[in-house]
């Protein structure tokens, strides 16, 4: 309120003011007084929501100030604020009269020191080395020749000329630039991208993927090189199937790139000189090894040609070697006519005793026993078959005797069977004809007599005696009662039937009311 | 001796194979027969390699990229 006297110096008569009225002049007071300010503290928390503003506390020991810094500022910045980073912010103060609350706009914040800078540097390493993204056992070897090289660096500047130029010294090499910006805001996603977009280059199209990749960027501060310790890009070189040499800043820079990468390299052109060998020197060294290849060839030959030299002086002579071998065989060659001879000799005498004991007679002398003895057999066979046939014809002639008696005395017992049998059927079809006759007869005069009783007991013949049969509704009445109730009557005769009415009031007469079994069958009860 | 044919061999796998073959025969324990076959494999994979450091060719382009893809490239002018 103070701020406010001097315009109000009557307390009486002080003027009125809306509150946007007196919430707009704090904000021109404190815009006015505050333009640009420098504020060191902490930073305390911070908070980053979908807009992509950046929320955070400045703070010391006494006091706190919230701070903004809106999305296009936190994109521009080197450093963002971390919880807990002792910072120097840059900005100007203002106020947000909407909860009567006063900030400061922070366009830059530096860390206080370079020992702050390198805290947060460690910390973010240490981070990462923990992920594992700085194992040796993820490190990818260097390819000795590779085709073709790709270079991540800015297009303009030092660094590319120096690389080109090493390259070319020691092996000329397919060499694809991916332009990035090498500081700034841009260079972390920039460079990122482009270690992704070179991974991306599928083999065999119309762009040939790298074998080798050089992250290159020339010496500079630490704030120039910091978009290096961004984790995007830390991460998008620990991710890189392609394997990746870093060349940033000068031999003492240390980024954290370089220890995500496949190899280090101190400056960029040591990085050209670590990805291609010298090829003149490997021309030297393939044709050292070609005339090494020729000449061990030529040597092996004349080594063994020597030896053959040797060895052939050393062999005896070949007279010797076949001098008791051809002696041998004239010995034996003499001997060879003579054995034959003696051999021959000796199997034709024993031929010659055995052909002496062969004879015709003997063959003649020895046919005849077989023949006496052939001749003796048949005689003996000859009376055994004529004994054997003679019992058999015996034996016939004894059963042939008996067999004309016996069928005889058969024919004779069958024809008798046969005769009584004709007989008594005869008796039996006599008496079968007879027997149904006189029954018939018996049942005849049977039914006679009957059907005269019935004439004798059925109500026709009552009825010609003068009686009638009296019916109501069909059924047979036989009682005055009955008749008194009735409609109308049907009275039957023994020649016709009437139909009467029976008169109304007239007294049923005293009897006996029998049940009537109806129909009109003879009624035992109408006979009284 | 590896069996993998020398035309499918880069250049660092086919100079240590030349260097393995050089060094067999210059021992001299090689069968006369076998140490001619090692010649010529020997002489195969030095062409090879010779081969490999004739295609020297300093070609220098610079990527076009969109959305993080590289699309094409351009010839780089004066570096």
């Amino acid at each position: 309120m103070d701020i406010f006297e001097d315009t109000a110096p009557a307390p009486g008569n002080q003027p009125e003011y809306t509150v946007s009225e007196l919430s707009g002049a704090v904000k021109r007071v404190i815009e006015g007084e505050f333009g640009l300010v420098r504020v060191r503290g902490e930073v305390g928390r911070v908070s980053r929501p979908s807009s992509g503003h950046l929320y955070f506390d400045l703070k010391d020991d006494r006091a706190v100030i919230a701070a903004v810094s809106w999305k296009g500022q936190v994109a521009r910045m080197q450093v963002r604020p971390e919880e807990g980073m002792e910072v120097v912010a840059t900005g100007r103060m203002t106020t947000f009269p909407g909860q009567s609350k006063y900030q400061l706009i922070v366009e830059d914040v530096a860390p206080a020191g370079a020992g702050a800078l390198m805290a947060m540097l460690e910390k973010r390493r240490a981070a990462l080395q923990a992920e594992g993204l700085f194992d040796p056992a993820r490190k990818k070897p260097i390819p000795y020749l590779p085709g073709v090289i790709g270079v991540v660096t800015s297009p303009s500047g030092a660094v590319i000329r120096d690389i080109l130029h090493r390259l070319r010294d020691r092996f000329p090499r397919h060499v694809l630039i991916w332009p990035v910006a090498v500081q700034g805001e841009k260079c972390a996603p920039e460079v990122a991208a482009a270690i992704r977009g070179f991974n991306a280059i599928e083999p065999g199209g119309p762009i040939p993927r790298p074998d080798v990749l050089i992250v290159a960027r020339g010496g500079g501060s630490m704030e120039d090189l910091w978009g290096f310790n961004e984790e995007i890009v830390v991460r998008a070189a620990a991710a890189s199937p392609i394997p990746l040499i870093s060349a940033v800043g000068h031999e003492t820079d240390t980024t954290l790139i370089d220890f995500a990468a496949d190899l280090r390299a101190p400056t960029p052109t040591a990085a050209a000189e670590l990805a291609v060998p010298v090829r003149l020197e490997l021309l030297a060294t393939n044709d050292a090894l070609g005339a090494r290849l020729s000449q061990a060839l030529a040597r092996g030959f004349q080594l063994r040609g020597q030896r053959m030299r040797d060895l052939a002086r050393a062999l005896p002579r070949p007279e010797s070697l076949t001098g008791t071998a051809r002696q041998r065989l004239d010995a034996a060659e003499g001997r060879l006519a003579g054995a034959l001879g003696l051999m021959a000799a000796r199997k034709r005498s024993g031929f010659e005793a055995v052909a002496g004991r062969l004879r015709p007679e003997t063959l003649a002398g020895y046919l005849d026993r077989r023949r006496e003895a052939v001749t003796a057999r048949l005689a003996r066979l000859e009376s055994a078959v004529q004994r054997r046939t003679d019992h058999a014809h015996a034996r016939f002639d004894k059963w042939a005797s008996r067999l004309a008696p016996a069928l005889a005395r058969l024919i004779g017992d069958q024809a008798r069977i046969a005769r009584e049998g004709r007989q008594r059927l005869a008796t039996l079809e006599a008496r079968l004809d007879a027997a149904p006759r006189a029954r018939l007869q018996v049942l005849s005069q049977r039914l006679a007599a009957l059907d005269r009783t019935r004439q004798t007991l059925g109500h026709a013949e009552t009825l010609k005696r003068g009686f009638a049969v009296v019916r109501a509704d069909g059924a047979v009445v036989t009682s005055a009662a009955g008749a008194a109730r009735a409609v109308a009557l049907d009275i039957e005769f023994a020649d016709g039937r009437v139909a009467a009415v029976p008169v109304k009031g007239a007294a049923p007469p005293a009897g006996r009311s029998r049940k009537s079994d109806g129909g009109g069958g003879p009624d035992q009860g109408s006979l009284f | 001796m590896t069996e993998k044919p020398v035309a499918e061999m880069t250049f660092e796998e086919a100079m240590a194979a030349l260097e393995a073959v050089v060094g067999q025969l210059e021992r001299g324990d090689v069968a006369l027969e076998a140490s001619i076959a090692l010649y010529e494999r020997g002489a195969e994979l030095k062409k090879h390699c010779a081969d490999k450091l004739a295609q020297a060719e300093a070609r220098v382009e610079m990527i076009r990229a969109q959305e993080g893809r590289a699309v094409g490239t351009t010839p780089a002018e004066g570096l």
